[in-house]
């Protein structure tokens, strides 16, 4: 289908974006922000979407970078996912974010799809909302007042919706360090390579005198938003690294998901023996990886 | 609403610049205003991949694409590859034609501009690398494994044109 008619504005600042975000609520008209359109554009073609206005940041130079910053490394919103998987800071430093890149899309999608893209778009099956989640990683929004930083888990909110205002543009995701030795695994079933997921589990978890500490688990695609498992986390927390361990750990993170997604793909039961089987692999690969 | 843009992109080395529809796609743009239609579409949404271009180089979808957000950039379509000068095709399609990488041919030309990606940045890439690489395309007659055989020829001929490592 072809999508249905909307104005176009591609200003060359976020200054400028956001006064035409402010223009337009005053005047309130329905307006989304485009960035790479990997997301949005399909929702415009099948007519789900249909905003009055579009306003595309992909004249904003500023918001496409990929940089240390002290020990911590800041990614522009703009920056593709391409460049992010072709970043050797990322692959080097934070080999979760770069390991959930390589599981977005195809490398056609991700050439065009954005970072922040994701993280704004906030698809439940998304794979950064979740390493996010796990990794404290912040967002900066940027609006009429200034920049804000907001916390991974007060940023997304529900299908599709994040804590953003109407008149904020994110302009940034800020990785803290990554601490050398920090064991991780991001797996995800789906039904095609490149699809979105079923569901999906990312894990980081260290390792001291061979028990696991600061076990942190998230999962995607099976509630309204990525979840971190607490319940799943404290059952290995202090515990052994043994295959009985992550399995115990495991079974919890299933039955601990609150009412799992169902939909033509995927029962809320299937979805919970996901998580189960995700969480115990992904708990297994990450404490091999630990140092 | 919906006022019309003046773009100006690069196709196949030439500028065109137009009073473009903000909704049109880039896919809708190549065919129905520069007439160019080797650029498929399929799906609309950003499965199928038969859409596939090179934007500033890099193969993404053109129907994902409005045709204002690609103004000032340089695409490449199916038709930019023939020689200019002698006619002859791309090592890559002449590679799809000899190693029979087609049968109806209607996702050749994504297939092909996927193709000529992967092996300007990797020229002897192993199967792993040619899907994933191909993995956005979708093929629903000839199999995938006569494509991936045309792309092991076509790397093969453009190492050898290159000369010996």
């Amino acid at each position: 289908m072809k999508a249905a008619s909307f104005d176009y504005h591609a200003p060359p600042t976020v200054e400028s974006a956001i006064a035409l975000l402010q223009r337009f609520e005053g005047e309130g008209l329905d307006t989304k922000l485009l960035a790479g359109g990997q997301s949005l554009m399909p929702m415009l073609n099948m007519r789900i979407a249909r905003p009055q206005v579009l306003v595309d940041l992909g004249k904003i130079e500023a918001l496409d970078y990929i940089r240390a910053e002290g020990e911590a490394i800041a990614i522009g919103s703009m920056a593709s996912k391409r460049a992010a998987e072709d970043s050797p800071l990322l692959r080097e430093q934070q080999p979760l974010f770069h390991a959930a890149t390589l599981l977005i899309g195809h490398r056609q999608i991700r050439n065009r799809g954005t970072v922040g893209g994701s993280f704004a778009h906030a698809d439940p099956a998304a794979e950064y909302p979740a390493v996010a989640l796990v990794q404290d990683i912040r967002m900066r929004a940027q609006g009429p007042n200034g920049v804000r930083e907001i916390a991974a888990s007060d940023f997304f909110v529900t299908f599709m919706t994040t804590s953003l205002e109407a008149t904020e543009i994110l302009v940034e995701v800020r990785l803290p360090p990554f601490r050398p030795g920090t064991g991780w695994a991001i797996q995800e079933f789906a039904k095609r390579h490149g699809d979105l997921a079923l569901a999906g589990i990312a894990v980081t978890l260290r390792k001291a005198n061979g028990r696991c500490e600061d076990v942190r688990i998230g999962a995607f695609g099976v509630n309204a938003t990525a979840v971190r498992l607490p319940a799943a986390e404290a059952a290995l927390n202090g515990q052994s690294a043994t295959t009985e361990n992550f399995a115990r750990a495991a079974a919890v993170a299933g039955e601990s998901v609150a009412e799992p997604l169902g939909d033509v793909h995927a029962t809320p039961d299937y979805r919970r023996q996901l998580v189960k089987v995700l969480t115990e692999r992904c708990l297994a690969e990450a404490a091999a990886r630990a140092a | 609403m919906t006022t019309r843009q003046r773009t100006r992109v690069t196709v196949n080395g030439r500028v065109y610049e137009r009073e473009v529809e903000p909704r049109v796609t880039l896919a809708d743009f190549l065919r129905h205003d520069l007439h160019l239609g080797g650029t498929h579409v399929g799906c609309e949404h950003g499965i199928c991949g038969v859409c596939t271009v090179l934007i500033d180089g890099l193969p993404a979808r053109s129907c994902l694409t409005l045709a204002v957000q690609a103004d000032g950039m340089e695409v490449t379509t199916i038709e930019g590859l023939r020689d200019p000068e002698t006619g002859k095709l791309h090592p890559v399609q002449q590679a799809f034609v000899d190693a029979h990488g087609l049968q109806c041919g209607f996702c050749t030309p994504a297939f092909i501009m996927s193709t000529v990606e992967l092996l300007r940045d990797n020229p002897d890439p192993d199967d792993e690398a040619i899907k994933e690489a191909l993995g956005g395309n979708l093929c629903r007659c000839t199999g995938y494994e006569t494509i991936i055989a045309s792309v092991r020829l076509a790397a093969r001929r453009l190492r050898e044109q290159s000369g010996p490592a």
